[in-house]
């Protein structure tokens, strides 16, 4: 059984934890990390720089994506940078500072030696980027540019343009394409991993299918290293895009992989609003629109004026007159659920009252609209090709949209979960954010795990495997596992309902919006973990899908990561029940100061989650991570 | 208050990279102006789904206009009529009501069709592979502001870097050239001070492996007026300058 949970987190001065472990781990030699067969799935920022760096240091790498090239995964749409502590601008950045700020705005509930170390590696991946040739924006002097992000007061952020992740993910992408043209990466595009191979309790391979041909294969490897995102989708309507899912952890959860956290979700707080029923996705407006747009609503419910004909003292600038310190520029959890409550009692805007106006008409009074141009150009004009609306003569209309998880696979200081053999990394494990992740942060953390941390600490698991070779995929253990996997697919195309696998998704999306949204209450959460198996239920009842499993089929492909989806709302409205504080993005409406900002409980909620896979119908098992925060001293958020 | 249009479609359909194709005609009914293009065919898939029929297979995932999954061709414009737009971040508002829209996958013979509107562009990450990277490995790299990189020289990579993959590009061009795309890829390093080492190299083997598959340039420009990202034809100038320099320079290099 799992005990009680151990970090494995080094002895010693924060400061000297890396380096110490670095030492104190066993090596792999250059000659025998041929004979080390390892597995990668997923190719984004986390996936490709660990695939490309094991192989770069002669590991022999299968890499996995269900997309058709590694250069799709969704690190791609990232927009505003990555963060890093190198102190360029003279502000008072260093290593520390920018570990205390992520520490702090994860609401005190990440651990803190991961958490610095991912403030250490930072200056590493920008000289890795650059060395890439990653084309981050410049002064005209010819060295790198910084900007300023959410919750921090230095400016750290490295930018290409508004497309940062897109920038990173192609250099990550090319030393991926690079390894494969060097023969020392496998890639397998096309290919979804549906099992988690586990035999004598260690990772030691997978099942895939193979989107195209439909076939079910068996890989197996000395360690299975997943890097397969975050899971905003279970919410149906998300900034993540269309293919994003839980499967690959949800598959590893089920073989006993504990998940962390599930119930810390992100809202960011300004998306444009969904249109329709319809609507299949949302779209992020970069966060730096609040630094010239001021949020209002009309005071009166159900306006049917339009912005332009409502006069100043009928608008209700609530984040203005709410937090005179912070205004605008409140963190992301508070802006959402500021609109949340606003829209809720009556004052939302659009066709469908589910917006509050960005209004940018005092800044191009202010500068000229010009200057805003100059600022915000790409972003109007995406607002506008959208939405069909002008947002230089009307105010833009922005809700909250889930964005990122922080939860997730639990994993050690190592990034290896407690199944041995098998690393979690980037945003499908749960370590470096805590309760809420400052922006930028994402993009640093996909890569120090891929770049910095992963390939170092894997061979400190391979080195006592040395002499052995992997698992033969003949034996019983992947013949049950692809027997599973095959008798799955064919179950989803014999249950012959009546609604589709979107239908389902949807209604499941209601359902977790309500619940687990913003803002979670102890009845609405007891009624949502109810809720869910019984829609589950009729899902497995009623889905209809049509086709085969012999060849492309993404209703076939959607139905099984659905029915993930299903399992994994259900554990996260228990860990948000269980969880009886707010903290970060997780608000607890009994958990509130009087001025009704998030109320942490440091006596009995300092801890991580972990919850143990018991069988479908069965209550899943909570252990507990205690947090022991040797440097920062905890203290309460405060933006007024 | 929202407005709606009815729209007949002829889609391509192909149960498979081997079967035989061929358009059918559907009625998209009642489609919200506010939906994106790729809105409107997740409607006609319900509605496929709920008569029993197998839904129309198209690609997509960002939906953003920056991953560079979708595309296909609208009336036979690649990614459909609107400038500087990938087909999921095209609008039904720029339609109207009882417009008659042939939809078919990217054609290009590299290209081949997986089913529907789905195709196998492959042959693109062959290209990468074969040189599109600089060679640095991880921990190696000098620190990042070691190398002065002007301004002008960084904003132009950026500019060949936004190139998104989708492939309209071959698809446009009469010759299925693969020639914006390359260049593209071949300048975003080409341009980097942190590139030149493999300058010469790299722009040889993108370039020859791009010719394994796909036609050659005559210098139509269809690609440009298709990309999403409006990669400029300048690239493709470069490209053709810096590969008649690398068959001189490769060797040269190699005899000193």
């Amino acid at each position: 059984m799992i005990g009680s949970l151990d970090a494995r987190v080094p002895d010693g001065p924060l400061a000297d934890k890396w380096t110490q472990h670095k030492f104190d781990m066993k090596l792999v030699n250059p000659a025998n990390k041929r004979k080390f067969d390892v597995i990668v799935v997923g190719t984004g920022l986390a996936g490709a720089s660990a695939a490309a760096s094991m192989g770069e240091l002669g590991y022999n790498v299968k890499a996995f994506t269900f997309h058709d090239s590694p250069r799709r995964a969704h690190s791609i749409a990232a927009q505003g940078g990555i963060n890093a502590a190198k102190n360029y601008t003279n502000d008072g950045d260093s290593v520390y500072r920018l570990f205390y700020d992520t520490i702090k705005g994860g609401d005190y509930r990440s651990r803190e030696a991961n958490t610095y170390r991912l403030a250490e590696v930072s200056v590493n991946i920008i000289d890795q980027c650059v060395a890439q040739g990653v084309p981050f924006g410049r002064e005209y002097g010819g060295l790198l540019a910084n900007r300023s992000f959410g919750g921090a007061q230095v400016s750290r952020t490295f930018f290409a343009r508004g497309q940062t992740g897109q920038q990173l993910l192609i250099g990550a992408y090319q030393s991926l394409m690079r390894q494969v043209d060097a023969g020392s990466v496998d890639l397998y595009t096309r290919t979804e991993m549906l099992e988690l191979v586990v035999e004598d309790g260690k990772a030691v391979g997978i099942i895939t299918r193979d989107l195209v041909t439909g076939e079910i294969e068996s890989h197996s490897a000395h360690a299975v290293v997943l890097a397969t995102g975050g899971y905003g989708n279970v919410y149906y309507l998300s900034t993540n895009a269309m293919n994003c899912n839980v499967t690959a952890a949800w598959r590893a959860h089920k073989k006993g992989a504990l998940f962390a956290n599930p119930c810390y979700t992100q809202i960011h707080p300004t998306c444009i609003p969904a249109s329709d029923e319809f609507q299949s996705k949302l779209t992020l407006m970069s966060e730096s629109l609040r630094n010239d747009g001021r949020i209002w609503v009309p005071r009166k419910k159900d306006e049917d004026r339009l912005a332009k004909d409502i006069p100043e003292e009928e608008r209700y600038y609530y984040l203005e007159e709410k937090y005179p310190a912070f205004g605008n520029l409140v963190p992301r959890d508070v802006a959402s659920r500021n609109a949340l409550t606003v829209v809720n009692e009556g004052h939302g805007v659009g066709p469908l009252k589910n917006g509050v106006f960005l209004d940018f008409a005092t800044a191009i009074e202010r500068d000229g609209a010009d200057s805003i141009k100059e600022k915000y150009g790409n972003l109007f004009e995406m607002y506008e090709r959208i939405t069909g609306e002008n947002p230089y003569e009307r105010p833009m209309r922005i809700y909250p949209a889930t964005h990122y998880t922080m939860g997730g696979l639990w994993v050690d200081y190592e990034l290896q979960s407690n199944v041995p053999g098998l690393f979690v990394t980037g945003e499908a494990n749960f370590s470096d954010h805590g309760a809420n992740r400052l922006g930028a942060s994402a993009l640093m953390q996909g890569l120090a795990d891929g770049y910095f941390v992963l390939p170092n600490t894997i061979s400190n698991y391979l080195s006592d495997l040395l002499g052995s070779t992997a698992l033969s995929t003949d034996h019983q253990a992947f013949t049950d596992a692809k027997a599973d996997v095959a008798n799955r697919t064919q179950k989803w195309l014999d249950v012959g309902g009546t609604k589709s696998p979107d239908y389902f998704h949807r209604e499941l999306g209601k359902l977790v919006t309500e619940g687990i949204g913003m803002s979670r209450t102890k009845e609405g959460l007891e009624a949502t973990v109810k809720a869910i198996p019984k829609l589950r239920k009729e899902f497995e009842t009623d889905v209809r899908v049509l086709g085969n499993a012999e060849g492309l089929n993404s209703s076939l492909e959607k139905v099984g990561r659905i029915a993930d989806f299903f399992e994994l709302g259900e554990l996260m409205a228990r860990d948000a029940l269980a969880r009886e504080e707010s903290c970060g993005g997780h608000f607890r409406q009994e958990n509130q100061t009087p001025e009704g900002e998030a109320l942490r409980d440091d006596v009995n909620f300092k801890h991580v989650a972990a919850w143990e896979y018991t069988g479908v119908d069965n209550d899943p098992i909570r252990h507990v991570e205690e947090l022991n925060f040797e440097t920062v001293k905890l203290s309460q958020r405060s933006y007024k | 208050m929202e407005s709606t249009i009815n729209i007949t479609l002829e889609v391509w359909r192909q149960a498979g990279p081997d079967a035989e194709g061929r358009l059918v005609k559907y009625e998209a009914n009642n489609i919200a102006e506010d939906m994106s293009f790729l809105e409107m065919l997740d409607v006609v898939n319900e509605n496929l789904i709920a008569e029993g029929e197998v839904p129309i297979e198209f690609e997509s995932d960002c939906r953003e206009g920056i991953c560079g999954t979708c595309g296909v061709m609208v009336n036979g414009k690649a990614h459909g009529p609107e400038k500087a737009t990938a087909t999921c971040q095209l609008h039904m508002r720029k339609f109207n009501d009882g417009d008659h829209l042939v939809v078919e996958p990217f054609r290009a013979a590299s290209f081949p069709i997986i089913k529907d509107l789905a195709v196998d562009r492959a042959p693109l990450d062959n290209i990468i592979a074969a040189g599109g990277f600089i060679g640095v490995n991880t921990g190696a790299a000098p620190e990042a502001n070691l190398i002065p990189v002007p301004k002008d020289a960084s904003d132009m990579a950026m500019d060949a870097a936004a190139c998104i993959g989708c492939g309209a590009c071959v698809a446009a061009c009469p010759n299925s050239a693969g020639q914006l795309f390359t260049s593209a890829k071949i300048q975003h390093l080409n341009l980097l001070p942190q590139g030149q080492s493999q300058r010469w190299a790299r722009t040889e083997a993108m370039i020859e492996t791009m010719e394994e598959y796909f036609g050659s340039c005559t210098n139509h420009g269809e690609c440009h007026e298709a990309c999403p990202k409006e990669v400029s034809l300048d690239f493709i100038a470069y490209t053709n300058r810096d590969y008649v320099k690398s068959k001189i320079k490769n060797r040269k290099l190699g005899g000193q």
